[in-house]
């Protein structure tokens, strides 16, 4: 099984100009099983960045425990993609070479990875836009070419980072269907990261709702809504009563969240 | 062809003058015009409204050429293509004259016989005060007095209208008589007057090194020529005149006398030796005064009244018949017009430094011709052309004989019946050091390919050893901390400063140069890809790790190309900045590139050449830049879009 699992894990900063401490993350403990869809809520500054960064690893932990099914997380992986908030794309390259990068750095054979490539971009709706320089690209389409880059390295666990927040209303109304389809279609275990509430609903099978200083798993929820999505219209999802009223709930937790930060200040 | 085009220079630059002028005010007119209806279109602060302008482009160009005609005398020269053989003809008068007019108010402001007085009046003075009168006894000081004494007289004496010899002034007479005349026949004119042939057989002004023909091509100009000669002779016989009534000539044979009894005193001086030294310095100062006064070279003011008039006079003549002339010289010869020097007339203005246009574009046509034994190129080799190159030199230059040396193995050695066995070093040695033929393969040559050269050498090694070092300084810790002092330390010297050391180091030959440059290309391509690697967004690398690439493909695929284009943007300042090094470094040492021309030119004051190496550095500079331009937008396309 390829669970990931973490335990009492911790990650302190340290500010090398003036030695302060920031403890971005304190004693975070859970476990995802294959196939989860987890969302990750919280005000700016809780740490969501830095955990995800960890499970990617591109930071280690000051302490506790991060494992990726029996593996100890040491180093970056191929077995856990990450899509970033602005693509991160390589610019010198056309869209099916930003696609294919990660088969080319395993010398994959290229006719192989043009069926590959292919695939994929048809999956994200880009079929035909293979030679286009992605810096022609529209915001929405350059998240698709990342999502088509991290997908076609075949990652057992996903890792977005706000992966729609620069993204217009329904442009990112359409990508959160596209990776609902992807969720159902390949079973992989996704965590994204958002700071829209709508969203974090829509898109997690779990919920974390993450406070920070330190930063900690506020509450954790188990919601219907991303099940439901694979079948119905999201905008109807978002107009029922129950989806309704856990927003509001979650809502009225962040401004609570925001309020104890200002009045600390 | 080139020889019709080189003689009618005056009349090409006339019609490209014409034309010129034509396009300047059609451009104004036009652009005024379309100013009215381009502007209305845009609010102003658009940055549309600087597009689209090529017409004021037209006129900024054509008055631009317009101005470098006026100032170097092309316009003139064009449209009146005798002026300056006139000029110069006028000029011969006036060195003609000048021994007479530099005795004169009119050439000097006062008479020269009142500065000499006035200025060895006061010396005297001086002298008398100064006297040192312990080392003189008293007759000799007393007799030192009276030679003082003497000698101001001989001031007094000459300075007086009354004691001035009848010959003198019968001499003066002369001249004067002699001077009226030559006004009179410059007031005569010049009808019927004729240049001879050689004098119309002379190269055209400009053409030929020696600007302006000397001998007077137009009728006016054989008057001023004739004028010139005759004014010469008076001159000659002006400076012969002297001024020494017979009181003067007895005072002066006395003050003689009494100074060489002076010598003759110090000769046999028997007191200290600094004493000695005092006397004869002090009698020496004595005696150069005197020498001064008694040639009999000042005359009394009144005396010289006479002769300045008619020097007026003359030049007043002159004036009369050159007005058109000296219109021309007012409106297009900015400057002080032509001067005669010696044994040429030159052209006394703007246009000593700056040459005209036509003549520029000659100096160059003659250096591009490849034809060596024509005349063309410069100093022995070509300016732009192709050679044969041996292959063997290529390779002799790139495999040093100490790499042979180093092979095991040794030399062949000579056997018993005196043949020399070769073995496969020798073989090797022979093709290090090029004593093999190889073929031949063509290859560019001449001046500005020597100078791009090795501009090209140097920005080859320099891109080849500094990229890779910047790329690992981008990311090593101890890349980075190891080299950049090494690198922060030479690279803030002037390159020029180094120059002389390399140079002793590395010779005068391209090795030196091509270092030189080289030092220079491989710190600026060192710090742009070091600040391309360091640049790479964190997101980027991280994408890359999760993507699976290893280190060495991220730097190969991520962290190179996110640096192309700083490193392409280093390129392009790199190739400016070896080119202004090199041309600097060619002029301290060499015997080729465009930098030695400039260098030759400037100590023979070929002002042409000096332009011509300078359009052609700016023009080769432009060049480089725009293909390196044109490089980035092919290469980087995504560049500010990121
Ligand atoms: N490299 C770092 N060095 C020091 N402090 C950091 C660093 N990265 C993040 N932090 C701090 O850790 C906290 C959590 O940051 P982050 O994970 O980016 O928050 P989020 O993504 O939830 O907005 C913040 O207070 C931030 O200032
Ligand atoms: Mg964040």
């Amino acid at each position: 099984m390829t669970d990931l699992s973490c335990k009492n894990l911790s990650m302190t900063f340290t500010n090398p100009a003036n030695g302060a401490m920031v403890e971005a993350l304190k004693d975070i403990n859970f476990t995802l099983k294959k196939g989860e869809l987890l969302s990750v809520l919280g005000p700016s500054g809780c740490g969501k960045t830095t955990l995800l960064n960890m499970i990617a690893g591109f930071l280690n932990p000051t302490s506790g425990q991060l494992s990726f099914g029996d593996q100890q997380i040491q180093g970056p992986g191929v077995e856990r993609g990450m899509v970033f908030q602005q693509g991160a794309l390589f610019e010198w390259l056309p869209v099916s070479k930003n696609v294919d990068f990660g088969l080319r750095m395993k010398n994959l054979s290229s006719s192989d990875s043009e069926k590959l490539v292919e695939k994929w971009l048809d999956i994200v709706g880009l079929t035909g836009f293979g030679d286009t320089p992605t810096y022609q690209l529209s915001g929405g389409m350059q998240q698709r070419v990342a999502l088509a880059r991290c997908l076609v390295n075949d990652p057992d666990l996903i890792l977005m980072d706000e992966p729609l927040g620069a993204l217009d209303a329904l442009t990112r109304e359409k990508m959160q269907s596209l990776i609902l389809e992807l969720w159902k279609e390949t079973g992989k275990t996704i965590i994204i990261i958002t700071h829209s509430v709508e969203e974090a609903l829509l898109l997690g099978e779990r919920l974390f709702v993450m406070a920070p200083r330190p930063g900690r798993i506020h509450k954790e929820y188990n919601l219907p809504f991303a099940e439901r999505g694979l079948k119905e219209s999201l905008r109807d999802i978002k107009q029922q009563a129950d989806f309704g009223s856990v927003r509001e709930e979650i809502l009225t937790m962040i401004w609570d969240m925001e309020e104890e930060i200002m009045g600390n200040v | 062809m080139s020889e019709f085009l080189s003689t009618h220079r005056a009349d090409i630059a006339a019609l490209l003058i014409l034309i010129l002028t034509g396009l300047f005010i059609w451009s104004i007119y036009y652009g005024l015009r379309r100013t009215r209806t381009l502007d209305s279109e845009q609010v102003f602060g658009d940055p549309e409204r600087t597009l689209g302008g090529w017409f004021w482009a037209i006129c900024g160009v054509s008055s631009l050429l317009l101005v470098w005609f006026y100032f170097s005398w092309g316009t003139a020269r064009a449209f009146f293509p005798n002026a300056a053989n006139e000029m110069c003809q006028v000029a011969k008068i006036d060195e003609a004259l000048s021994p007479i007019t530099s005795k004169l108010p009119y050439g000097d402001r006062y008479y020269k016989s009142t500065e000499v007085l006035v200025r060895n009046g006061q010396q005297l003075a001086v002298l008398e005060a100064q006297m040192p009168a312990d080392v003189y006894s008293n007759a000799e000081q007393k007799q030192l007095f009276s030679i003082l004494e003497r000698n101001q007289q001989l001031l007094a004496i000459y300075s007086d209208s009354a004691q001035q010899s009848p010959s003198t002034s019968a001499d003066l007479d002369a001249i004067h008589l002699r001077l009226t005349g030559l006004s009179e026949d410059i007031d005569a004119g010049y009808a019927g007057l004729m240049p001879t042939a050689e004098a119309l057989a002379q190269p055209r002004w400009g053409v030929t090194d020696s600007e302006i023909p000397m001998l007077p091509v137009t009728a006016r100009g054989v008057l001023f020529d004739n004028i010139a000669q005759q004014s010469r002779v008076i001159a000659k016989d002006f400076i012969k005149v002297r001024n020494l009534p017979d009181v003067a000539k007895v005072i002066i044979s006395d003050v003689k006398n009494d100074i060489a009894n002076l010598k003759e005193a110090d000769k046999n001086y028997t007191g200290s030796e600094a004493d000695l030294t005092s006397r004869k310095a002090y009698l020496k100062a004595v005696e150069r005064i005197f020498k001064r006064l008694d040639d009999g070279a000042i005359f009394p003011a009144a005396a010289m009244v006479q002769i300045n008039r008619d020097i007026i006079q003359i030049q007043n003549s002159v004036k009369g018949q050159t007005q058109g002339l000296r219109l021309v010289d007012a409106l297009f010869l900015p400057g002080q017009g032509v001067v005669k020097s010696r044994t040429l007339c030159v052209e006394q203005g703007s246009s000593r430094w700056l040459p005209k246009p036509t003549d520029v574009v000659a100096k160059f046509a003659r250096l591009a011709n490849p034809n060596l034994e024509n005349g063309g190129g410069y100093k022995g080799t070509t300016l732009f052309w192709w050679k044969w190159l041996e292959i063997a030199d290529v390779l002799a230059f790139l495999i040093p004989d100490g790499l042979v040396d180093m092979l095991p193995g040794d030399y062949g050695i000579h056997n018993d019946d005196g043949e020399f066995v070769k073995t496969y070093k020798d073989h090797l040695l022979a093709i290090a050091q090029g004593d093999i033929s190889l073929g031949v393969i063509p290859m560019l040559d001449g001046h500005i390919w020597d100078s791009v050269f090795r501009v090209i050498v140097a920005m080859a090694f320099g891109i080849a050893l500094g990229v890779p070092l910047g790329i690992y300084m981008g990311v090593s810790r101890f890349f980075k901390s190891f080299f950049d002092p090494l690198i922060e330390l030479y690279r803030p010297v002037p390159p020029l400063a180094w120059a002389p050391l390399i140079l002793t180091i590395f010779g005068i030959q391209d090795d030196g140069k091509i270092f030189l440059l080289f030092m220079v290309a491989f710190a600026i391509m060192v710090i742009s890809a070091r600040t391309g690697a360091s640049g790479t967004q964190l997101s980027k690398i991280r994408a890359s790790h999760s993507l699976g690439a290893t280190n060495r493909q991220i730097i190969r695929y991520v962290i190179l190309p996110n640096a192309l284009p700083e490193i392409l943007t280093g390129i392009r300042i790199a190739i400016g900045v070896c080119w202004g090094t090199l041309v600097a470094a060619e002029m301290l040492a060499g015997t080729t590139g465009i930098g030695f021309i400039e260098n030759v030119a400037r100590t023979v004051s070929d002002y042409e050449l000096i332009w011509v190496t300078i359009l052609i550095m700016g023009l080769l500079g432009l060049l480089f830049d725009i293909a390196m331009r044109f490089t980035i937008s092919v290469l980087i396309p995504w560049r500010g879009k990121g």
